[in-house]
């Protein structure tokens, strides 16, 4: 850091001295801040420069002029890509896979997490140890077997080829386990003194103690599959079908618009806005979530 | 490590300590062991069986077949021919291979050290009272949220060498503009810049959360001792968060072993084959090309690198904390 190069003068002069170094303090501070400030614009440049560049009409943004604010600003891109693609379809896959699959991924996390968290059985080790190896396999490694399997079972092109093989989600299973560990054991066992069954024990006494954990998967979850590829890409097959991210990637060979990045930029300001929302309303816990995918 | 797994625990607590202390009133201690011979044999296996079954079906069969077919010589989906190691032959005398593997390298020293060290450098920054400092962590955090295709979307319309922003800008101050993505020799470039741009935040996440473990009193008695700024960085701050430095290291390779959507989406592995990664070569060989069964082999290989690196690390580690 710059500041860091600043090493505080040796005084003679007590009081005064410790005046000027406050100052000078409090300037680095703001120096800082400043420097802060612009790398952080830098970092934000992108996505302001996404939307500009949607509502930027195609006579502009085909030039090589440089401007940071469009002339005449016009939701003509998003229009003209609305009504020529089926935006709309997309969106509701996307909305629909995201959500179906992160509720049913949660369930499965929250279960597998309790399971290997605060039972002795047979083979938990193993499992364990199995569940977490798949995080070192990269999907490509999988996909072509893993389409078999799909179409096997004859769901190619419908929502649940997507849905159904992201279920099983190691990190979240992982998040959960090490959730889990931490709800005292006593609290189980005088559920079980109570009468409570195994069911009851974890729906009325561990759920509940569960909600940051919840929340932390939920938010997650959702993003992974909001911004999922390479899968969807795979088993998806009809433009109706697409999610976002697809739909998205099959623009940029469109021949079909007047401005082909002003209608690309549409649909990826369409893609991003909803996450932002999410982000900027969950922030604590978004960050959360990112930040203990870290844990290991 | 620890700090995250308290942040994640700390708000549940409450709740749980008082109902913990009520129960150890209730039951007598002979009670637990009385209980435990009731526990259901089959709860556990209820619990963890959808996870189980859902990893059999869409990750062991996969994975079993993908072994499989590294044995194959398979052109199209379904039938393949048995050819023994030959496909592992092949990539000893594979000259792509090579390359794809080089690029890999690159990319990966490129892209790891450089997202860390800003990371680190944000969140020491962060860490400090500043104002407006809240908003400055979420604006360094926002490009995590993208997707990748969105994210190389946006770059290669930034990065377009006739109209793009980049270029525009360099022209405008008199400088002319680069090729980026359209010539090998920036193409890698500008793809560890745009994946760095990606990693920067969650970086900097991780290290705040650790930093702020580090507790206060040890940074002040150092600079009571004298330490100027930058020895208590090299001296306190770095030593402590070893074992983050470490934790983000594997992580941060395997996500950069693991980068597909926006390569894909900015290069598709090209100009040439000048940004060919280990990944994209498997995805080509099996989509493009159609050799599964050689993608399989490769898909392997990508594995066992990952796993050795894992291990490696693992052991370093381990070495590290029985040194200290």
């Amino acid at each position: 850091m710059t500041a860091t190069a600043v090493r505080p003068a040796p005084v003679t002069l007590p009081r005064p001295g410790r005046s000027s170094r406050e100052r000078r303090s409090h300037r680095r501070r703001w120096l800082l801040t400043a420097g802060l400030t612009a790398v952080a614009i830098l970092v934000v440049f992108p996505l302001y420069w996404m939307v500009v560049s949607a509502l930027t009409p195609g006579g502009q943004s085909q030039s090589s002029e440089f401007y940071l604010w469009p002339d005449a600003p016009t939701v003509g891109n998003f229009t003209e890509v609305f009504a020529t693609q089926p935006v709309w379809r997309w969106l509701g896959n996307s909305l629909l896979v995201a959500s179906v699959g992160t509720a049913l991924s949660v369930c499965v996390s929250l279960g597998a997490g309790y399971a290997l968290a605060k039972y002795r059985f047979r083979g938990r080790g193993l499992l364990y140890a199995l569940f977490l190896v798949t995080i070192m396999i990269p999907i490509q490694v999988t996909l072509v077997p893993a389409f078999l399997v799909v179409a096997r079972l004859g769901l190619v092109d419908s929502p649940w080829a997507v849905i159904l093989p992201t279920l099983f989600d190691v990190v979240g299973i992982f998040i959960a386990r090490q959730f889990m560990l931490g709800v005292p054991d006593a609290l189980i066992e005088a559920a079980r003194l109570d009468g409570a069954g195994e069911l009851r024990t974890f729906f009325r006494v561990v759920l509940p103690s569960c909600g940051p954990l919840v929340g932390v998967l939920v938010i997650l979850g959702f993003m992974n599959r909001w911004n999922d590829f390479l899968w969807p890409l795979v088993v998806l097959q009809g433009n109706e079908s697409l999610t976002v991210p697809v739909g998205l990637s099959t623009l940029t060979s469109n021949p079909a618009f007047a401005s082909p990045w002003g209608a690309v930029m549409a649909v990826a300001t369409v893609a991003v806005v909803p996450l932002l929302v999410v982000f900027l309303v969950f922030q604590r816990t978004f960050v959360q979530g990112i930040a203990s995918t870290g844990i290991k | 490590m620890s700090p995250h797994g308290e942040t994640l625990t700390v708000p549940g607590t409450p709740a749980v300590a008082t109902a913990a202390g009520s129960a150890s009133v209730a039951g007598p201690a002979s009670a637990g062991a009385t209980t435990r011979r009731r526990r259901a044999r089959w709860a556990p296996y209820l619990f963890v069986g959808p996870a189980g079954l859902l990893f059999l079906a869409f990750s062991l069969v996969p994975i079993v077949i993908a072994v499989a077919l590294s044995f194959q010589d398979t052109a199209t989906l379904g039938e393949g021919s048995w050819v023994g190691a030959d496909n592992y032959r092949t990539m000893l005398s594979d000259p792509l291979l090579r390359t794809a593997l080089l690029n890999t390298l690159v990319f990966t020293v490129g892209t790891v050290p450089t997202a860390m060290a800003i990371g680190l450098a944000l969140a020491v920054a962060l860490n400090r009272p500043l104002p407006g400092r809240g908003l400055l962590r979420a604006l360094f955090f926002v490009p995590m949220v993208a997707a990748g295709v969105v994210v190389g979307v946006i770059m290669s319309w930034i990065f377009n060498p006739d109209y793009g922003v980049a270029n525009n800008a360099l022209r405008a101050v008199g400088l002319e503009g680069l090729p980026w993505l359209t010539s090998p020799r920036t193409a890698m470039l500008t793809l560890v810049l745009v994946v760095v741009w990606t990693r920067i935040g969650f970086c900097m996440v991780i290290y705040l959360g650790a930093l702020q473990s580090i507790p206060s009193e040890l940074r002040e008695a150092a600079a009571i001792d004298g330490a100027s700024r930058w020895q208590r960085f090299r001296r306190l701050t770095v030593p402590m968060l070893a074992p983050t430095t470490s934790i983000l290291l594997i992580l941060n390779v395997v996500f950069s072993l693991q980068a597909f959507d926006v390569i894909y989406v900015m290069t598709g592995g090209g100009p040439g084959f000048s940004t060919t990664v280990l990944i994209q070569y498997v995805f080509r060989s099996a989509f493009a090309d159609a050799r599964m069964g050689y993608a399989a082999a490769l898909g392997l290989l990508l594995v066992l690198i990952l796993l050795v690196f894992t291990l490696l690390r693992q052991r370093a580690t381990k070495k590290a904390e029985e040194l200290l």
